[in-house]
């Protein structure tokens, strides 16, 4: 135990000296994650919101030919203004992106109203480009209306109920709640948190093998009268508390950037307090044992310091995996899958922010399998310490 | 006292010591003196314990390296091929990590890390962090952190390695403080006038083999030769090459 101890201690004060550790545990891996997410989802919210409060400015071709057609687009939001000169030149600008969407009305339009003729209207867009199809959408939305309004006219003048075209009246209900709206999108942030935790350790796992092995001091470390196992599991030790010191403060970045994130205006209300953030530690941070013997394990088969952070650096992607094929399977929590790591602490930590009532089973069976699959991943790096060919 | 007997090891096809028996007393010097890859480093290995020996015994004050190995390994302090020291601690703290290590009785710990810093002559730079250390600073931190918890029996693999004359000279003098002291010191070097200025006895290796073991007048007249570097070269064309 007491060797335990002195590395664990050496290592902790070895890293809080040296810059390299420091910049990634304590800034990259923690800020890198929440900014990203704050900038992403800030960027979208903007675009999403303010475009539909936004008066929508359209170019019309042939406005001469629907007066009124023209006037029930500027009551509803849009400003009507002259487009390019011919039907060509209107396809040209959409094409180069001057205008998002054009609408043409043709010399017709008056006529084939009067005829009772479905009159042509085109709108001419990029469905390529998502940003003129949204302003496109809004143009053929207000269209749609226009279209409804006349032939609901057409029917009361000749007696019959506008109510006929009406045949179904489909209603949804959605039962989503606030926070679990938010769910969907917070939902990729158990990642930021596993990827801060794992970059937090990472430097450590590295160094207690192929580190200390490059800098020559493995050798006469391995010539002290102690047990190889107590040294690695006092590396592996060390590796943890830096993952959970940068878990801690990825979950403090992320509490405070979410109030800076404009979710509320989207329907959401995440589910984000200091509770959550206390619990969502207490939920991930048993997976810091499974990452530190991991990278442990991965850097003690390298060479260098720079062939294992290649090594080390694939170990970031590995929790995704199961993450990624469950996001897509859209398989729901059970208590099978609390046994795998990383998807255990996913899936605990989306229904934490659903705010979903928090099942003690799930939790126990996630907490004791990740510390067991941690337990035998130490196991075996204390193992593979006591090869001879450890020292290369 | 170290006593190495019928020692053999090899690496895949790499026959690296073929048989190899020697003893290094107390209150002596003996020197592992072979050219490159002759299986010095690697006998020297076996001793303090990080590599296992297919075949043969060695003993250290009676304890078998491969029966009880810690045990082994707290009667030795020593100075691997290369060692580094931990960049970001002090000379100090890398000597007190060693101290703990060793698990010396907390109170004392202050006063034998002082000890050894003074015994060294490291003072100037005890309290600096090891980066950026030259290598004899670095050998001698490494020096000290081997010899804190006063072990009788100092193994060191090619020390003078990289030092300057300065250096080296302190080096030695340091080893005869501890064989004034009665220590045990095992040394390896290929710089036969470092081993004839410095030790008792001379074991002779090549090819993974002893090919002389005996004082250095012993060997003088061995070889016939009067000048010990002709008989260091007579020597190792005595051991019949592995196949």
């Amino acid at each position: 135990m007491n060797t335990i101890r002195t590395v664990f201690i050496k290592e902790i004060t070895d890293n809080f000296r040296d810059r390299r550790t420091l910049m990634t545990a304590l800034l990259m891996g923690p800020l890198f994650g929440p900014i990203l997410f704050a900038f992403v989802i800030n960027l979208s919210v903007k675009q999403s919101l303010s475009n539909e409060s936004e008066a929508l400015d359209l170019p019309v071709i042939g406005q001469e030919n629907a007066p009124n057609l023209v006037a029930y687009l500027q009551s509803s939001n849009i400003n009507i203004k002259d487009g390019p000169a011919t039907r060509k030149e209107a396809i040209d600008a959409v094409t180069n992106g001057v205008h998002d969407v054009v609408i043409v009305i043709p010399e017709t339009f008056g006529a084939d109203l009067a005829e009772l003729t479905p009159a042509t209207v085109e709108v001419i867009t990029d469905q390529a480009n998502t940003q003129a199809e949204r302003e496109a959408r809004r143009a053929r939305r207000a269209l749609q209306a226009y279209n409804q309004e006349l032939a609901a006219m057409r029917l009361t003048i000749r007696g019959v109920s506008p109510l006929v075209m009406r045949p179904l009246n489909i209603d949804e209900v959605d039962v989503s709640t606030p926070s679990g709206r938010s769910a969907m999108l917070l939902g990729m942030l158990s990642y930021f948190f596993i990827f801060a935790l794992l970059t937090g350790g990472m430097n450590l796992a590295i160094d207690a093998t192929a580190g200390e092995r490059e800098r020559g001091s493995l050798e006469p470390l391995l010539c002290l009268p102690v047990k190889r196992d107590h040294l690695i599991f006092g590396k592996i030790l060390a590796a943890c508390l830096f993952m959970a010191i940068s878990l801690s403060l990825s979950l403090t970045c992320f509490f405070f950037t979410l109030k800076f994130m404009p979710l509320v205006e989207l329907g959401m209300t995440p589910n984000f307090g200091p509770l959550v953030v206390v619990t969502a530690f207490l939920l991930l941070v048993p997976f810091a044992l499974v990452g530190a013997s991991l990278m442990t394990m991965v850097a003690s088969f390298t060479k260098s310091f720079k062939e294992a952070q290649t090594w080390v650096s694939v170990v970031l992607l590995a929790p995704t995996l199961p993450i990624l094929v469950v996001s897509i399977l859209m398989v729901r929590s059970s208590t099978a899958l609390m046994f795998v790591p990383s998807l255990s602490q996913h899936l605990l930590l989306v229904g934490l922010i659903k705010n979903e009532p928090i099942n003690t089973l799930h939790v126990i069976v996630s907490v004791g399998a990740t510390l067991l699959i941690g337990a035998a991943l130490t196991w075996i790096c204390a193992r593979l310490y006591r090869r001879e060919g450890l020292l290369g | 006292m170290i006593r190495v007997d019928g020692l053999r090891k090899s690496f895949g096809e790499v026959k690296a010591v073929r048989g190899i028996s020697f003893a290094a007393e107390d209150g002596r010097i003996t020197g592992l003196l072979g050219p490159n890859g002759a299986g010095k480093s690697t006998t020297l290995r076996i001793l303090y314990t990080v590599l296992k020996p297919d075949s043969g015994t060695a003993v250290i004050d009676g304890i078998d390296v491969v029966g009880d190995e810690l045990a082994a390994r707290s009667r030795i302090g020593t100075l691997p091929h290369g060692s580094g020291l931990y960049p970001h601690l002090t000379a100090r703290e890398n000597i007190a990590y060693y101290a703990n290590l060793y698990e010396m009785p907390a109170d004392i710990i202050d006063a034998r890390v002082q000890t050894v810093i003074d015994q060294l002559d490291i003072n100037d730079f005890a309290d600096r962090r090891t980066k950026g250390f030259s290598q004899g600073q670095r050998t001698k931190v490494s020096l000290a952190r081997s010899l804190v918890h006063e072990p009788q029996n100092i193994l060191l693999d090619e020390p003078s390695n990289g030092l300057d004359v300065m250096a080296t000279r302190s080096l030695r003098e340091l080893i005869r403080q501890l064989k004034a002291a009665g220590k045990c010191v095992l040394f390896s070097s290929h710089v036969m006038q470092e081993v004839a200025a410095l030790c008792d006895d001379i074991v002779i290796i090549a090819e993974g083999k002893v090919a002389l073991h005996d004082s250095p007048d012993g060997i003088r007249d061995a070889t016939g030769c009067a000048d010990l570097e002709e008989a260091f070269v007579k020597a190792i064309h005595m051991v019949e090459p592995a196949e």
